[in-house]
């Protein structure tokens, strides 16, 4: 008889999500959906508020990634009413932004995935998680434990707050960076990236060549979207998007003109929009064989479409990444072979920014008059191409606001990736909680 | 045996879940001294015999439970209640918990609203997912809790001595004190102009400066919740947005127990002879404290 498996709720993940599996009558995979439950409805609520109070409600939709919502609505803002941030407010929002990532990456890789890896998919789920990581490996655990707080404490002395930061606004940042501040926190991007480094290598030991499996479940072909510098180089605060085909080939396009690239559609059973490729001119379809218009974000894709990384440790860890799978590289858990190249990444920018005298200059904001506009900020968050739209009316208050969160452009590919692991490791309707759990492995590469 | 634990998250960023990892190092002694039975962010229990549409989902039995956001939906009803009965004590954690928080801004109208608009342009409203109750309620309104403990999110140290608190069979003393109780800036008595200022230049005063230097936001000109709202958020030091010279916005909800911060504070504005028409969108007053009928839908959205 026709069955259906429910993994309520899927966990370690950042979000409410659950995945129903629906089985035939001989026990074979049918369909597998991902059902994301919640919705509060942001684009909504913060229409009629003054424009220059949204990098402070926004920042609401994620606490994981906050500043990520803070900067792409400052800099939406800044559109909005027609100001440019001075070069130091400028500098100082990449730093918060490129920063952020760090703590954010820890606490993915460590936290949430690594158990699976380092303790295995199929030990006893009592066990299989952070504290059960603590407990086998104390003092790795406690060095994880304090990087990911440095990370956080970096934040709190930059921008007031780490989770839900105030110092971005309309026209730059709220105050400018001391001399002293900035020995400090050179002190500390250095600790950040001796750790970046172990972290990969820890991970190259111990958990990367299980990503790196060929029959892994969760595979699927797929375009992807990243955002590069002129030079093609990776970037994660503002750039050019660049949307490349699951060929290899690629196209380039502003921010603003998202709209033309990438169209949003609601599905029955979820409640985050599903994005898709519209510019391919394939049309969409979830069709396992061959799915229409999907594309990824996320680590893989900003590794996929950058041509280089424009920091030396970085650059040789993603040549030797390419070099060995290719580009695009398509296998979904790479996501987290990924995701330390970029925290390596990510620890070289800052210090490079942190480095750069002009971050100290005075003069960090440019004052701004409410006016009618549109702005649309966008910056690379840990879980994808981020971009917030919005519409202000002549007091310089929100009249229509647009928001595709890195997660969203992902749930079209996370449907196919966990149908896929679910018709790989479920054979004549028998599952079990190991199975289960790799199911969730699948998605959790995403980091939703 | 060591002292059970759990914990959920209903209408809410996981921010609050942040700041409890946030304790760094500490945190790892502190969930030793406990054995975790449920924590969706964390470890991998399920709903036992739930599938989410009705029902009840059951939770595994635990001496102290945390509860992060506020209720939006009937399966978020069923996940809290199934919660509040495993729990020996339960803390409302954060704003959104005990206030309602950002999300409760959404009560300005009714959630059918919210999602007819959101889906707009891209579809019909998806009709498979959790049926959505008419507004945003804070956890109280629902069941009761043993604690609140405002703070969007609250700080990683008082979450910490919250829950040694319980576990060592106490209940934490709420600081009650407001923002500007805590705040070092410096007062005139008097403010410098007779409109509200938006944040739209950054704060007069020598950024680099010690904080007693700046005159208080809110004499100048800009709008700061501080007056209204618990304090706290700095620990013993100052209050977090003013170090980086940003006005207070209330994220720990008002001082006064059933206060209402758009009332008190368009109030004291026109004590200080401030104009109210100044305040552009003085709903945004109750951005963090919607739940509890403060915010209703108005009746153009009706």
């Amino acid at each position: 008889m026709a069955q259906v498996v429910t993994i309520n709720a899927v966990t370690r993940i950042e979000g409410h999500a659950r995945i129903r599996i629906r089985l035939d009558d001989s026990g074979t995979v049918d369909d597998a959906r991902v059902e994301i439950t919640a919705l509060r409805g942001f684009e909504q609520f913060v229409v009629g508020r003054p424009a220059e109070e949204i990098p402070r409600i926004v920042s609401r939709i994620c606490g994981i990634c906050p500043w990520m919502h803070h900067l792409a609505a400052a800099r939406a803002i800044d559109g909005c009413f027609g100001v440019e941030p001075p070069r130091a407010g400028r500098l100082l929002r990449e730093l918060c932004l490129v920063l952020a990532h760090i703590p954010d990456k820890i606490l993915h890789f460590f936290f949430l995935a690594a158990p699976d890896f380092v303790l295995g998919a199929d030990c006893d789920y009592r066990v299989r998680n952070v504290i059960g990581l603590a407990r086998q490996e104390p003092e790795l655990a406690a060095r994880v434990a304090r990087m990911r707080r440095l990370g956080q404490d970096m934040l709190a002395r930059l921008g007031g707050k780490a989770v839900h930061p105030v110092a971005g606004v309309v026209g730059g940042f709220s105050r400018p960076l001391g001399r002293d501040e900035r020995r400090e926190l050179l002190v500390d991007a250095a600790r950040l990236l001796d750790f970046g480094l172990f972290a990969l290598d820890f991970a190259r030991e111990r958990v990367l060549d299980q990503c790196a499996a060929a029959d892994q479940p969760g595979q699927v072909t797929t375009g992807f979207l990243g955002t590069v510098d002129e030079q093609g180089c990776l970037r994660l605060a503002s750039g050019r998007l660049r949307l490349m085909r699951p060929d290899g080939t690629v196209r380039e396009f502003a921010a603003e003109d998202y709209g033309h690239h990438l169209r949003e559609l609601s599905e029955p059973w979820s409640l985050a929009k599903t994005v898709y490729a519209e510019s391919w001119g394939e049309g969409f379809s979830l069709d396992p064989i061959a799915p229409r218009g999907v594309y990824r974000v996320n680590t893989l894709a900003r590794l996929n479409v950058c041509d280089c990384i424009g920091t030396p440790r970085a650059q040789a860890e993603l040549q030797e990444f390419r070099a060995r799978f290719g580009r695009p590289a398509q296998a979904t858990l790479l996501h987290h072979w990924a995701r330390l190249i970029e925290l390596v990444y990510a620890s070289e920018r800052v210090a490079e920014l942190l480095a750069d005298d002009r971050i100290l200059d005075r003069d960090v904001r440019t004052p701004a008059v409410p006016r009618a506009g549109r702005g649309v900020g966008h910056v690379e968050a840990p879980r994808g191409t981020l971009i917030h739209d919005y519409e202000t009316d002549g007091r310089g208050c929100i009249t229509r606001a647009n928001l595709i969160v890195g997660t969203t452009h992902n749930v079209a590919a996370m449907n196919l990736s966990v149908r896929d692991a679910a018709s790989r490791l479920i054979c004549h309707g028998a599952c079990d909680e190991t199975i289960l759990n790799r199911i969730e492995m699948a998605l959790r590469a995403y980091d939703p | 045996m060591k002292p059970t634990f759990s914990c959920e998250w209903l209408h809410s960023c996981a921010g609050c879940e942040m700041s409890l990892i946030d304790l760094g190092e500490a945190l790892l002694p502190l969930l030793e001294r406990m054995e975790i039975v449920h924590f969706p962010l964390l470890m991998d229990n399920k709903y036992t015999h739930w599938a989410g549409e009705g029902g009840e989902p059951e939770l595994p039995a635990a001496d102290l439970g945390l509860v992060s956001g506020g209720v939006a939906n009937e399966e978020q009803v069923a996940v809290l209640r199934a919660l509040r009965r495993s729990c020996q004590t339960l803390i409302a954690l954060g704003t959104c918990a005990t206030h309602g928080g950002i999300p409760a801004l959404a009560n300005e109208q009714p959630q059918t609203v919210i999602r007819a608009a959101v889906f707009a342009d891209c579809g019909p409203v998806p009709l498979q997912t959790p049926s959505c109750l008419e507004r945003v309620y804070a956890v109280d309104e629902l069941v009761q809790p043993d604690l609140c403990l405002p703070g969007c999110p609250p700080r990683p140290e008082a979450i910490e001595a919250a829950i040694i608190a319980v576990l060592d069979g106490e209940l934490p003393a709420m600081f009650g004190k407001s923002v500007c109780e805590t705040c070092p800036t410096r007062r005139e008595g008097r403010a410098a102009t007779r409109i509200a200022r938006r944040f739209l230049e950054n704060a007069d005063g020598e950024p680099n400066e010690e904080l007693a230097q700046m005159r208080c936001l809110l004499e100048q000109g800009f709008l700061c919740m501080g007056p209204m709202t618990a304090g706290g958020c700095g620990g013993s030091g100052a209050p977090l947005c003013v170090r980086v010279r940003m006005p207070c916005r209330g994220c720990y909800g008002p001082v006064r127990p059933g206060g209402n911060p758009l009332l008190d504070m368009m109030n004291g504005l026109a004590g200080q002879g401030v104009d109210r028409r100044s305040v552009v969108d003085r709903r945004s007053l109750l951005r963090f404290c919607g739940a509890h009928v403060l915010i209703r839908p108005t009746p153009r959205s009706r």
